[in-house]
């Protein structure tokens, strides 16, 4: 298939549930809310070294934050309910009751809770205090600053991750140049995440290693140095370097519409072929296909 | 038309018509509720007999008339919505649970007392005890929201555990008094000894306002949890200007005959 001058390969993008949240965070300034979002979804590219994958979701206007202040959305995705609420607990106990002048409340409305303000307050020693507003209950954190309020319980709800698109170009910088257009457009897309730095990721992994006890290595198949060497290859003659995107959203239809944009931007930009990850459609549930995501494709 | 009921003259003495919610009401054919009791003194009588009623039961119930010898309107009320058109009687809205309770006009003492959940607005003044504690009780509101656009009488929520109540105008002597819990705003004049042997909870002062020797000065600050509220109120109908959610207050720790627990947050103007 073609799109632009890109080619297309005819194959799928497999995903796999994953527990998500979304972080609301506010701040007396856009700065310092943004600083508690970029340290609170620090070192959770993947669920394979990090135990969660997270990332800033979008800057909030003061109007659409529970106290009118300046505000950013994180979205934090992991394996199991209980891992997403120690993940929670972590994550905003160490990087936003530290930032300051910041308070943090749930961002999503789903039935399931679990526990996380609730077990921050201890960090008040006794001297901690609550509030209850609107059947939601909020936990004042004595600090050195003044008082850290957070949410008491945060919504979790079954999402979707792994779902991605792979970039290949010339060279690094046609890769790079078309990986960063994509990932872009991607980002103006609700309800989902890129988690790799910058949203790309260069070192595209397989399951599993000639190694006993490591759990994923290199995928050999995409990688353009190894092409002579390896028994199958992916990567045309012509292609130099090969990036991937990698897509966590609280819905289905998140990912898929962030992998269209993604697609287009990227041929937009001059890809010489975009694919797409799978594991031959044996592990994950969801089978996003890339032919009819945009309707630009030809075959 | 909502179901609604109409006073026809004001009783002689005080009239307890605690079934007259909306939940209770709901479903209920038009005899029915004709013959629904009310306590007239200490003679047992039928709503009929006091009411005209008119229009079809639902989750809206409307009341009508010189009503500020009918006691216990909207007590315990659980859901839908009750609209007094008028002044309303003692122990309205008494142990509510749920719902909205909106009187168009002022409540007499008692309003709310015993709340547990639901909203209590009322466009006039309230008497005393708003939100208090039933006879005989430690524990005063234990949940739900009270707000007043007029004045309010002395010990508003006085045992008050849970929930908020705000009053757009000035507020009586010894409000939150023992509370232990909760949350009082005064945007107007805030009388003496506000929250008198109060365990825990926050009292609100937009004015002026003095401290009992038994509290302590801790800092001038922004509390965040205050922004939440005072937008919310603001959303409801109250006058809070942005100076005043964003604003300064100086927080007093207390009741010192107690745990110091509570706070009296006073505000600062241009802090």
């Amino acid at each position: 298939m073609r799109l632009n001058g890109t080619e297309v390969v005819d194959t799928f993008a497999e995903a796999f549930p994953m527990w998500g949240a979304r972080i609301v965070i506010t701040a007396e300034s856009p700065a310092w809310a943004h600083e508690a979002a970029r340290s609170l979804t620090g070192f959770a590219t993947s669920v394979i070294g990090c135990k969660c994958e997270a990332g800033l979701e979008r800057e909030l206007d003061p109007a659409e934050t529970p106290d009118g202040r300046p505000g950013a959305s994180a979205l934090l995705f992991a394996n199991d309910r209980d891992g997403l609420a120690k993940r929670l607990v972590e994550r905003i106990g160490q990087s936003v009751l530290t930032c300051p002048t910041t308070a943090c409340f749930n961002g999503l409305d789903a039935a399931e809770t679990v526990d996380v303000g609730g077990q921050l307050r201890f960090f008040g020693d006794g001297y901690q205090a609550s509030k209850l507003l609107d059947g939601r209950r909020y936990w004042r954190v004595p600090v050195m600053e003044g008082e850290f309020l957070v949410e008491e319980r945060f919504s979790i709800a079954e999402g979707v991750a792994g779902g991605n698109i792979i970039i290949l170009g010339r060279d690094v910088a046609e890769a790079l140049h078309a990986a960063e257009a994509a990932a872009a457009a991607m980002r103006t897309v609700r309800d989902m995440i890129l988690p790799f730095p910058g949203g790309i990721a260069r070192s595209g992994s397989k399951v599993g290693s000639r190694y006993s006890g490591l759990i994923a290595s290199t995928n050999e198949v995409l990688c353009p140095t190894l092409r002579a060497q390896v028994p199958h290859s992916d990567v045309p003659s012509e292609i130099g370097s090969v990036f991937e995107i990698v897509i966590d959203g609280l819905t289905l239809e998140s990912v898929r519409e962030a992998m269209a944009r993604g697609l287009e931007a990227a041929a937009r930009a001059g890809a010489s072929q975009v694919t797409a990850g799978n594991y031959g459609g044996n592990l994950g549930p969801h089978h996003i296909e890339l032919r009819g995501l945009v309707p630009g494709l030809r075959d | 038309m909502p179901l609604t009921l109409s006073l026809r003259e004001q009783p002689a003495v005080p009239l307890e018509a605690e079934g007259l919610s909306p939940d209770r009401l709901a479903g209920l054919r038009r005899a029915e509720v004709e013959a629904l009791a009310v306590w007239h003194g200490n003679r047992r009588r039928q709503l009929s007999d006091f009411f005209a009623v008119s229009g079809e039961g639902g989750e809206e119930l409307r009341v009508e008339g010189d009503l500020r010898r009918v006691k216990f309107i909207g007590a315990g009320m659980t859901a839908g919505r009750l609209t007094v058109a008028g002044d309303a009687g003692m122990h309205t809205g008494a142990e509510m649970r749920g719902g909205e309770l909106l009187v168009e006009g002022d409540v007499g003492d008692f309003a709310g007392t015993g709340m547990r959940g639901g909203r209590l607005v009322v466009r006039g003044s309230a008497g005393h005890q708003l939100g208090g504690a039933p006879p005989g009780e430690r524990a005063g509101m234990r949940g739900g929201e009270i707000v007043v656009h007029g004045d309010a009488g002395e010990q508003v929520g006085a045992g008050l555990r849970r929930g908020l109540i705000a009053v757009a105008g000035s507020v009586g002597d010894a409000a939150g008094l023992r509370m232990l819990a909760g949350t009082i705003v005064a945007l107007g004049r805030l009388g003496a000894a506000p929250g008198a042997g109060m365990r825990r909870g926050t009292i609100v002062a937009m004015s002026e306002a003095r401290p009992l020797p038994t509290f302590a000065f801790a800092c001038a600050y922004r509390p965040p949890f205050l922004r939440m509220y005072l937008r919310h109120l603001r959303g409801l109908g109250l006058p809070l200007a942005d100076e005043q959610i964003e604003g300064r207050y100086a927080r007093w720790s207390g009741d010192g005959l107690e745990l110091r627990r509570g706070e009296l947050l006073i505000f600062e103007s241009g802090g």
